[in-house]
């Protein structure tokens, strides 16, 4: 394993840019995915923020949801922002008629959990598992998790107590886009998965 | 934790960074917003009528009924966007205090003033402006435009007009890329726009805003070549209802647009989707009745 580790984004919709921007600066070779043969390639995954009901569609659609699931069941290194947290939660609230999600996170998730965009708002947010600098975040239309299992650990919160971050193992998930802020931590996170996974 | 933030410009431009690779439909009913989210919009535009029928029907195009995009916004959980005249702030302060998700300042409506756009700084809600070339999409983004799409021309079902229009300003963004910055300021000059705008773009070889493209944008062919030329994603207006089979013909301009550099795909997505729309030739329309000449 050398220390530039090959980084998927899903790229079927979504800020796939803003991703592979913040990926590219840490170093990582960040390549997307639409193929069920490009997700055997990368030692670790990014599922960015987008519609997640697209996003969902089109998986599905193209062949490549029962890859992902595969890919996640089996301990890929899996970063979610945004609609990607909402791609990697067990359970969703407020979802479209029929939509799936891959799972993996034990937790519930909730669609534009904050209102429309007029609500949409940054802030910077700790999370302590990352130092004590507190990370900037950018909530879009943002979901939020309504409910953790045994599973699952929090890793950051709003004032108000929402859980807007959480880890289970090799799956990591923010509620919100450090990508579009500069804030590269969690990344760096995933990063260190990939080489501990080699 | 510092306090949260409403209306800064990261989210406002945030938000259609989250819809690239994505198709936005224009849908007049609450049912047709369900059939576009069904299909895969990322976003549903909410009007009256669309431009093939303002085309059709002529007479002065304003704001949507209020009612009828709340109805839009309960039918749908994917962004809602809706239009305000050229110029009409207060039509935008209507849709902002209505929670649409973006404005529209569309050139498709009949202008309210024909010298100021909507100083867009002074609202919460992201605003998304027409352009036909590099200068006017910085004029929009100076005024706090937070996203572009080019303007092609709406409701004819020709797409001639939009490619003309996105190579005019991706072409444009190559040429400034290629200058040094001696030569910027007469570029700023030209482009009738800040020269701070110009030298960022001149620098990083791209618009500060996610750049869509719209106007005769049709078939899953139309929506990948617009891909190809450099659009973040697309609107597909009159083209979807206006044609033989909407869910399927939506459905397959999604699946080219995300697909946009495999033929293959493309090819199948092409397949049984019935009469597109029926459509006008750009060159037949007279001067007057072109819309992508409203806004400057």
């Amino acid at each position: 394993m050398t220390s530039a580790p090959r980084i998927g984004i899903l790229a079927l919709q979504g800020d796939v840019r803003e991703h592979a921007r913040t990926l590219r600066g840490l170093g990582a070779e960040a390549v997307p995915v639409r193929r069920a043969e490009e997700l055997e390639t990368v030692q670790g995954l990014v599922l960015p923020g987008g519609e997640s009901s697209v996003i969902d569609k089109l998986t599905r659609i193209f062949g490549l949801r029962e890859p992902l699931v595969a890919a996640i069941r089996g301990g890929l290194p899996v970063y979610g922002t945004c609609a990607g947290m909402i791609l990697l939660a067990d359970r969703v609230e407020d979802a479209i008629a029929g939509q799936q999600t891959l799972g993996g996170l034990d937790v519930t998730v909730r669609r534009n959990a904050f209102g429309r965009q007029n609500e949409s708002f940054e802030t910077t947010l700790p999370v302590p598992a990352l130092g004590p600098v507190p990370v900037a975040a950018t909530f879009i239309r943002a979901p939020e998790v309504t409910g953790v299992g045994p599973a699952a650990e929090v890793l950051a919160r709003l004032e108000d107590g929402r859980i807007v971050a959480v880890r289970q193992g090799a799956l990591l998930a923010t509620a919100f886009h450090p990508e579009v802020a500069g804030e590269d931590r969690f990344h760096r996170l995933l990063l260190d998965l990939a080489r501990e996974r080699g | 934790m510092s306090a949260p933030t409403t209306g800064t410009g990261t989210v406002k431009r945030g938000l259609a960074e989250m819809l690239k690779g994505g198709v936005i439909m224009d849908v007049v009913t609450p049912e047709q917003a369900r059939i576009a989210e069904d299909a895969g919009a990322v976003a549903v535009m909410a009007l009256e009528r669309v431009p093939a029928d303002i085309r059709a029907q002529g007479g002065v195009s304003r704001m949507s009924d209020p009612d009828m995009i709340d109805g839009i916004i309960e039918a749908v959980s994917i962004p809602v966007m809706a239009k305000a005249r050229i110029g009409h702030q207060v039509e935008a302060q209507v849709l902002q205090e209505l929670g649409v998700d973006y404005v529209d300042e569309s050139e498709v409506l009949s202008p309210a003033d024909y010298v100021h756009h909507i100083d867009k700084h002074r609202f919460t809600v992201p605003f998304v402006c027409g352009a036909t070339n590099l200068g006017e999409a910085l004029r929009r983004i100076t005024e706090g435009a937070a996203m572009i799409r080019s303007k092609g021309e709406a409701g004819t079902g020709d797409v001639s007009e939009a490619t003309k229009h996105i190579r005019t300003i991706t072409g444009q963004i190559r040429e400034l890329a290629a200058k040094s910055e001696d030569e910027l300021y007469l570029a700023a000059k030209d482009l009738q726009a800040p020269f701070a705008l110009v030298k960022e773009v001149a620098e990083t070889g791209a618009l500060p805003v996610v750049l869509f493209t719209a106007g005769g944008v049709a078939t899953p062919a139309d929506a990948a070549f617009m891909m190809q030329l450099g659009a973040d994603g697309v609107f597909v207006g009159s083209g979807i209802f206006k044609s033989g089979d909407p869910a399927k013909r939506a459905a397959a301009i999604v699946k080219a647009t995300a697909f946009h550099d495999d033929p293959k795909v493309i090819a199948e997505a092409s397949r049984g989707l019935g009469e597109a729309m029926v459509g006008i030739n750009v060159a037949d329309l007279p001067a007057p009745h072109r819309l992508a000449e409203r806004g400057w």
